[in-house]
């Protein structure tokens, strides 16, 4: 699946049109333990940019904006109960939602693996 | 620009590639491995603190007439030798300057315990307070590691014996590595632990050695404020400062009335007229951490803000503490926190939060 990143940190896997979103490895690690995770609702439409969930951990509560535009079709209701899945496997099981994408040319917008390394180690 | 200072343990924290952020004007270790590890070892097993940070002074000479026993809003005088005493220092209007301890080494000797942000500060006000013996500020030359857990006792006996029997709030001076060094039964966590007191140049020593026991692991300032806030401490600077007095905090146990001291006029005209706001404590119906600043409502209404939050680990729910309009600060009272988009549902609630710990072990 190809995948994309956004400055914010927000990864994005796309398969058929939909698009997978989570926080990358990098934020997990900076957010430290996640203790919670405010996850949309399914059916909720987002905008390219604009908060899709809250995120919390011992340190900082943060919001989780959407890498592209569309509507919320699958939330990860896993999370509700043990949010440390995005500690665990930030860029796999620790997904937080799926989104049907309203329209593609918006990847243009967002960064590839490679570009995305390059941003953190400017960070760093 | 004032540099951020350091403990001597410092080059120790970076080898174990400790998340590292000011704390009081120091360069303090936040996070080893992660808070709710840190948290839970401390609860389970045995944790160490740097607390290198926090500042201590030495008064000698006779402590009534010297003035330090009128002072803060106990009495030193009646602290028996080997022991120690929690308390204020305060200003006129009854605000607190600092919270902090007084151990009593010796007749004519006593060390003040304070808070890292706010020794320069302390110092000379008690300084200014004192009429006589003489009075030092030993912070640089003092190091100080707390070992706190169920396990703490078993661990540090191996390096000093006589604290077995140590009861709570009691202390021994002994020599460890070879240096003198004060054991104290004392803490900030809710768990059974010692506060160790003892040359700065051998902090590192007895870093090492404690460490080298695999019951001990290493915890930051994150995992202590977790700690602390799950058995109701307050912390200075968030909770309480200069323009909250000990009646409104819900301290009024560590103010003694049948004594002198700065600040008791204010407090009992406060007595009198009653608080305008009133310490809460409160537990979030979901796993959502309140946090400092934000706001309390009570049927739809601000009635006051949130000093301290986290989320429990033991308890598994949001809790926080903060101050709100008297009436409010009843033991069931429905609240809402909220901030931004963010509103969660709470109940004010008895402290602790956190009833299950090894403290009076």
């Amino acid at each position: 699946m190809d995948m994309y990143f956004t400055k914010e940190h927000e990864w994005v896997k796309i398969k058929e049109g939909t698009a997978a979103v989570g926080i990358t490895e990098y934020a997990a690690h900076q957010l430290g333990d996640v203790t919670f995770v405010e996850l949309p609702q399914a059916g909720k439409t987002v905008k390219q940019f604009d908060t899709l969930a809250g995120i919390e951990s011992v340190k900082a509560a943060s919001d989780i904006y959407a890498p592209v535009s569309g509507k919320v079709t699958e939330v990860n209701e896993a999370l509700n109960d043990r949010p440390e899945i995005v500690n665990e496997a930030p860029e796999d099981a620790g997904w937080i939602a799926w989104i049907e994408m309203a329209d593609t040319a918006e990847l243009a917008q967002l960064m590839n693996r490679e570009q995305y390394d390059e941003y953190v180690r400017g960070l760093e | 620009m004032d540099l951020l200072k350091n403990t001597p343990l410092v080059e120790e924290h970076c080898r174990r590639n400790a998340l590292m952020a000011p704390f009081g004007g120091w360069n303090m270790p936040i996070q080893y491995e992660g808070i709710i590890a840190e948290h839970r070892w401390c609860r389970e097993k045995a944790a160490l603190f740097d607390i290198c940070h926090m500042g201590e002074f030495l008064f000698t000479g006779d402590i009534v007439a010297g003035g330090l026993e009128d002072v803060f809003t106990f009495s030193v005088a009646s602290i028996p030798v080997g022991r120690s005493r929690y308390g204020f220092l305060l200003n006129e209007q009854g605000g607190i300057i600092d919270d902090l301890i007084v151990f009593r080494l010796a007749e004519d000797e006593a060390m003040v315990v304070v808070n890292a942000a706010t020794i320069d500060n302390d110092f000379a006000v008690i300084n200014s307070r004192l009429t006589g013996g003489t009075f030092r500020n030993i912070s640089a030359e003092t190091g100080k590691l707390d070992l706190q857990g169920p396990l703490a006792r078993e661990v540090l006996t191996t390096l000093v014996p006589g604290i077995a029997g140590l009861p709570y709030f009691k202390f021994v001076k002994t020599t460890l590595l070879g240096a003198e060094a004060m054991v104290s039964r004392t803490g900030y966590t809710g768990e059974l632990g010692y506060e160790v007191f003892l040359p700065a140049g051998k902090t590192v020593e007895l870093w090492s050695r404690l460490l080298a026991d695999e019951r001990v692991k290493p915890a930051g300032l994150g995992a202590r404020d977790v700690l602390r806030l799950e058995v109701g401490y307050s912390l200075y600077g968030s909770d309480i400062d200069e323009t909250t007095t000990p009646l409104e905090a819900g301290l009024a146990a560590f103010v003694n009335f049948d004594k002198p001291f700065v600040g008791r006029d204010a407090l009992l005209r406060q007595q009198t007229e009653g608080i305008r706001r009133a310490k809460v404590a409160f537990q979030v119906g979901s796993r959502r951490s309140p946090r400092h600043h934000y706001e309390i409502c009570f049927e739809g209404r601000a009635v006051g803000t949130v000093t301290s939050g986290v989320f429990s680990p033991m308890l598994g729910c949001g809790i926080g503490i903060g101050f709100v309009t008297p009436e409010v600060a009843v033991v069931g009272a429905p609240l809402t926190i909220r901030h931004d988009r963010v509103s969660m549902d709470a109940t004010a609630v008895e402290l602790p939060f956190y009833r299950g710990g090894s403290l009076r072990a």
